[in-house]
């Protein structure tokens, strides 16, 4: 093969989605709106090609081009393949909502697609300018997506503070990396982590004050307290449709870049940063599962609920070890699946000019339909980590990576609130249970999505005999790193 | 002191200046003109690193052409400026304290035991016909080719955003239909009423 095609051949998933949205930009100038579902189907076309692509080239090696600024290990491809099947969810279950609001336009499914070229480029970045580039497309995205609904006050409201939030938090990040770069004389993550090894100690409080704005940047991504204060009004405020997709693929994007920042670059540091995440890790369990109590909107409560799950993942980061690693990515993927069914399943109640977000809408769903209560119920029990559902072993997992390093205290921490945290999600089990609806229209939605959220929710089950496999998946994808 | 380092803080003096001036100042149109001002003393700085193309294409493409968009957006606004400063004095006290106590731990961490101009080797004199032009782009479009693909899709996503999120049909907006206008009758516009030659004057008094 031609060199230079040798050399691009791990970027071609990339390649192949940044070509396909500037195609779909292009072809849906040319459609009309009965016609727009051509600029859907590409949308999904384009996600399962480039799954195609990631799977057909994975060699199994690790490999990296462009002078390290792009790796291409077994981690990216688990986080892409990931992203890839997330987004494609998030599409089709976001279809009937856009099309019954106005924003049934080719302009979303595109922002949707370069979103996922930024977590892409993410997932394998070696070099801290592209790792901040890809954050900077997807977050662009993002808040275009947001406000997408422009006669929306909440939407537009919401836009703007995780703009102005967003861009906050760039700057701190970026700040730190400055003090990185000022140190360690390298923007190569690789390189920046074999200047760490050598520094002096009059230099080393510098780094220490770089990892600092570094880790204030990531928890804002992540949504850990402290810094979670945009979480609850982005989630409520955003179309429900882009709210599903902030809450899903985007968190592997974020894994992916505490990996390659705290692991791949500062794993040195590693004492340094160990304490700051536990009290992250304390604080956003506390605030998201007690918060969450109070919440009569079933989107803030979720909310809530994704910063105390950022908790339990920050449990495995900062075990600091590879099976604390693969343990938080196993949280991840499994959370993120659970936070899609969850949204899903407001997408699925929510109809034209009604809006399911209340909790009170679920109410009484067992008589209106008992398969999508049971569905919820398994969707709440994942959440909540009741036993056979795969949010209990993945909450398992990263207790059990944290009392690996003798920090029993924290564990037992972790199983208080997750106590105080099953309060509000069997809440939602009981209204739909035990009480009489208050709404009771037929569920309308199509075949696609009802389909697709059962095999969304049922898999949280299902999982259980690979289980083994799949924890196994996770500890070696984290291998080229740790 | 030498000539060079006498420039270099005649122009971080400026610059720091300006900079303060653009988020004090009352009026949006003086505080553009003053980030143009910061604009040119950072290009100036960048002049002394011997980045020369940096140093235009800032000068260029920020003051002017963003800077002079910029300062149509803002004459065009009518922004209200006493509600722009509501809430400046109760916020001033916080903002303040945090903005000091940053600057400190800054100036502790930072200071010249750590980056002090001996701490730093100096940079090697460049040989005879270097062209700072030709390296940053050998480096842009080899080293840093990836980087600067990706940079140019978030310009494009900022494009597609801007778009989609202002070009749109609103209810109340009003469109001109030419065919329609074209094909008005005389009745449409034009109302023939019949009146009295000579109207009575109104009865009783003029208020």
């Amino acid at each position: 093969m031609n060199p230079i095609l040798t050399e691009l051949a791990p970027l071609f998933p990339e390649i192949f989605v940044l070509a396909m949205a500037c195609a779909i930009l292009l072809i849906d100038l040319s459609l009309s709106q009965e016609r727009r579902h051509v600029s859907f189907g590409l949308a999904l076309l384009t996600l399962a090609g480039a799954a195609a692509l990631t799977l057909s080239d994975h060699s199994g090696a690790a490999r990296s081009v462009f002078h390290g600024m792009f790796l291409d290990d077994l981690m990216s491809d688990v986080l892409k393949l990931g992203i890839y099947a997330l987004t494609f969810t998030v599409f089709v279950y976001s279809r009937a909502y856009l099309a019954a609001r106005g924003m049934y336009r080719g302009e979303y499914f595109v922002l949707g697609l370069f979103g996922v070229l930024g977590m892409m480029v993410m997932a394998s970045a070696g070099h801290l300018l592209v790792l901040y580039l890809g954050l900077e497309l997807l977050s662009l995205s993002l808040y275009a997506m947001v406000a997408f609904q422009r006669d929306s006050y909440p939407a537009t409201e919401a836009a703007m503070k995780y703009f102005v939030l967003g861009a906050l938090a760039s700057g701190m990040l970026l700040y730190g990396m400055s003090m990185l770069y000022g140190v360690t004389g390298s923007l190569d993550i690789a390189a920046v982590r074999q200047a760490v090894t050598g520094v002096s100690a009059a230099n080393n409080v510098v780094l220490i004050f770089g990892l600092v704005f570094v880790l204030v940047g990531l928890a804002f991504k992540l949504g850990a307290v402290p810094f979670h204060m945009w979480i609850p009004d982005v989630y409520h405020g955003a179309p429900t449709s882009v709210t599903l997709y902030i809450a899903t693929a985007p968190k592997l994007a974020a894994f992916a870049m505490v990996l390659r920042l705290l692991v791949g670059g500062l794993q040195d540091l590693a004492v340094a940063w160990q304490d700051m995440l536990i009290i992250m890790a304390i604080l956003s369990m506390a605030v998201g599962n007690v918060i969450a109590i109070a919440q009569t909107n079933l989107k803030r409560m979720l909310a809530y609920s994704a910063i105390s799950h950022m908790g339990f993942f920050l449990l495995g980061i900062l075990s600091a070890g590879a099976n604390g690693y693969g343990s938080a990515l196993f949280y991840i993927l499994v959370y993120a699946v659970m936070s899609l069914g969850a949204f899903g399943m407001v997408l699925l109640l929510s109809r034209a000019g009604h809006e399911a977000e209340q909790l009170d809408d679920f109410r009484g769903l067992n008589q209106r339909s008992p398969w999508y209560a049971f569905l919820m119920l398994l969707l709440m029990f994942s959440m909540a980590g009741v036993p056979p559902t795969a949010g209990f072993y993945a909450k398992l997992a990263v207790i059990q990576s944290v009392v690996q390093v003798d920090l029993v205290w924290l564990a037992a921490v972790a199983v208080l609130f997750s106590v105080i945290g099953a309060f509000y999600y069997l809440r939602v089990v009981k209204l739909m249970y035990f009480d009489a609806p208050a709404d009771t229209n037929a569920i309308q939605s199509g075949l696609d999505m009802r389909a697709l959220l059962t095999v969304n929710a049922l898999a949280l089950v299902a999982v259980t005999p690979w289980l083994g496999a799949f924890l196994d998946l996770c500890s070696r994808a984290i291998l080229t790193l740790a | 002191m030498d000539f060079t380092q006498l420039i270099f803080y005649f122009f971080a003096a400026v610059l720091v200046f300006a900079a303060a001036m653009v988020i004090t100042i009352r009026n949006p149109v003086k505080a553009a003109l003053f980030l143009v001002l910061a604009f040119f003393s950072a290009a100036c700085l960048w002049m002394l690193l011997q980045a020369e193309f940096l140093a235009i294409a800032l000068v260029l493409v920020y003051v002017g052409a963003v800077m002079v968009l910029f300062l149509f957006v803002v004459m065009m606004l009518d922004i209200n400026l006493l509600r722009l400063r509501e809430g400046f004095g109760e916020y001033l006290p916080i903002g303040g304290i945090v903005a000091v106590l940053m600057v400190l731990e800054m100036a502790i961490i930072l200071g010249p035991a750590r980056f002090g101009l001996e701490k730093v080797p100096a940079p090697a004199d460049h040989p005879a016909g270097y062209s700072n032009t030709r390296e940053l782009g050998r480096l842009l479009y080899t080293d840093y080719a990836y980087p600067f693909e990706i940079a140019a899709v978030v310009l494009l996503v900022a494009i597609v955003a801007a778009i989609a999120l202002t070009m749109r049909k609103r209810p109340e907006t009003k469109y001109q239909d030419p065919a329609q206008q074209v094909r008005v009758q005389r009745n449409e516009r034009l109302k023939i009423v019949k009146m009295e030659p000579s109207p009575k004057p109104p009865q009783g008094k003029r208020r």
